[in-house]
């Protein structure tokens, strides 16, 4: 009994020192998204353990997701629209709204006070505020006639330096940086005839470019963020489907490219390989081959390798490029149908989720062994709350 | 007559395996799904649900899904299905299965 109002002096004490931050830090915590039932699983990525599971959250198929600076927040976007905002520390729902009838995915501001979803249905971007999500700017993808106007599908939404947001239009073949340095009134730089059918797109680490894939032709469509006055520039005018046409079985993903040194790794389309870029003169390095169509190319965060997973029909593998040789080092089997893959933010480890075998495996990224894994329904996309320091993501 | 030719491009279920059936119906629920929506209601992708496919004819849906459409992210899938394969998929997505 004496010891009683010692406790609770000294946890009264703690609490006002700590009380503007969560008792439990979040800063090793992580989503997998569960696309069939609507749930995510809260994981501890130090730890390896599945913490707890959120549902109702909707259609999750090809949901994604970004965090706030102290890692506390979560914010997912889904495919029906539904923009969820989740503690982290309380593993609860804090906010959900329906924010559109169909959308591709999301950013959050530089200094994370907004965040923003890229829509199918209505074709646009819409703001919001990080903290309760109330809506700030609608921004209608409008293009064409102005006395008729068409509604383009908007991809790759990304972050850039400044209170800006970067995104291409699918419909239209444009690129438009949003700045919201008024926040009400912000300014749309509109950048047209960038190339056809945009399909997604990223932002160097270095914040510096921003570039996007092609689907209706070859090349890829580079903006120069120093220099916007310069335009859009097409570069790598022999990426993509060249004159034989393969079918795509699933549109690769243009995130967390690849960066060591000056070059950068990406995936081909409907091609076997991974394009060696160098980043100082925008040409191919060489061509590397892989096992099947690459989906994601991801750089280990020391950017010593580059993981990559593949379509469908290939998608049980995984291959492990070492940067300096230039050349495929591995080969894993995870399992039926690796979808993602999410680096540790040290690096140390990789998390891989394998959706027909309903679990995450999680891999030593020096020995390649299968350290553990998580179950999970269906698992789809892995978002790490190290995220919210990394420009694009 | 009628009859037959229902039959004829329509495969009874006996002639794909329950096993096979079921993993093409994890194929559109999953794999169509990344471009159409897990719910079918569009994304990249055009909707499939049962009231948008009312009145689209399955002979059309068939030579969508086998030989893709030009100009479009939407590849043929008939070096992965066959047609009989491709057929029962339409009769899933008109509601018939």
């Amino acid at each position: 009994m004496k010891n009683i109002p010692i406790k609770i002096l000294i946890s009264l004490s703690v609490f006002t020192v700590v009380s503007a931050y969560p008792v439990t830090p979040t800063t090793n915590r992580g989503i997998i998204i569960e696309r069939a039932t609507g749930s995510i699983k809260l994981v501890d990525t130090a730890r390896r353990i599945h913490l707890a599971d959120v549902d109702g959250m909707g259609d999750l198929s090809h949901a994604s997701a970004v965090f706030s600076r102290d890692e506390q927040h979560a914010y997912v976007f889904g495919r029906d629209g539904g923009l969820t905002k989740i503690d982290l520390h309380t593993c609860k729902i804090e906010k959900r709204i329906r924010q559109a009838g169909n959308s591709i995915g999301g950013a959050i501001s530089r200094d994370g006070k907004f965040v923003a979803a890229s829509n199918y249905e209505p074709g646009g971007i819409r703001i919001f505020k990080a903290d309760t999500l109330e809506p700030v700017v609608d921004i209608p993808a409008v293009y064409g006639d102005e006395e008729n106007p068409e509604y383009s599908r908007v991809v790759g939404l990304v972050d850039a330096p400044g209170q800006r947001f970067i995104a291409s239009l699918y419909d239209a073949g444009e690129i438009w940086v949003i700045d919201l340095d008024d926040t009400w009134q912000p300014e749309i730089r509109k950048f047209t005839n960038v190339g056809l059918q945009p399909y997604d797109a990223l932002i160097t680490p270095d914040g510096r470019y921003y570039i996007a894939g092609l689907y209706g032709e070859n090349g890829l469509a580079v903006l120069d963020l120093y220099y916007l006055d310069r335009g859009v520039r097409r570069v790598l005018q022999h990426y993509g489907r060249d004159e034989e046409e393969l079918p795509v079985y699933k549109m690769p993903h243009l995130e967390g490219w690849a960066v060591a040194g000056n070059y950068l790794f990406i995936p081909a389309v409907g091609h076997h390989a991974i394009h060696v870029i160098n980043k100082n003169n925008w040409e191919e390095v060489t061509r590397i081959s892989t096992h099947g169509q690459p989906v994601f190319a991801i750089a280990r965060p020391d950017g010593r390798q580059v993981w990559v997973n593949f379509a469908f029909p290939d998608n049980n593998y995984v291959e492990i490029i070492d940067v300096e040789k230039l050349a495929v080092v591995k080969k894993l089997e995870p399992g039926k149908a690796v979808l993602h893959m999410e680096f540790t933010k040290e690096g140390d480890e990789v998390w891989i989720s394998v959706r027909d075998e309903d679990r995450v495996n999680i891999y030593n990224t020096m020995t390649f062994d299968n350290i553990g894994l998580v179950e999970a329904d269906k698992p789809s996309g892995i978002f790490f709350s190290s995220r919210a320091h990394k420009i694009g993501l | 007559m009628l009859v037959l030719a229902l039959i004829s491009s329509f495969p009874a279920m006996a002639d794909i395996t329950l096993m096979r059936r079921n993993e093409l119906r994890h194929m559109v629920e999953h794999d169509c799904g990344s471009c159409h929506g897990l719910t079918r209601r569009g994304g990249l992708g055009p909707p499939l649900t049962e009231k948008v496919l009312e009145n689209r004819s399955p002979e059309v849906l068939f030579k969508i899904i086998r030989n893709g459409v030009e100009g479009t992210p939407m590849p043929p899938w008939k070096g992965i299905l066959n047609d009989e394969e491709i057929r029962w998929i339409v009769s899933l997505l008109k509601g018939g299965i």
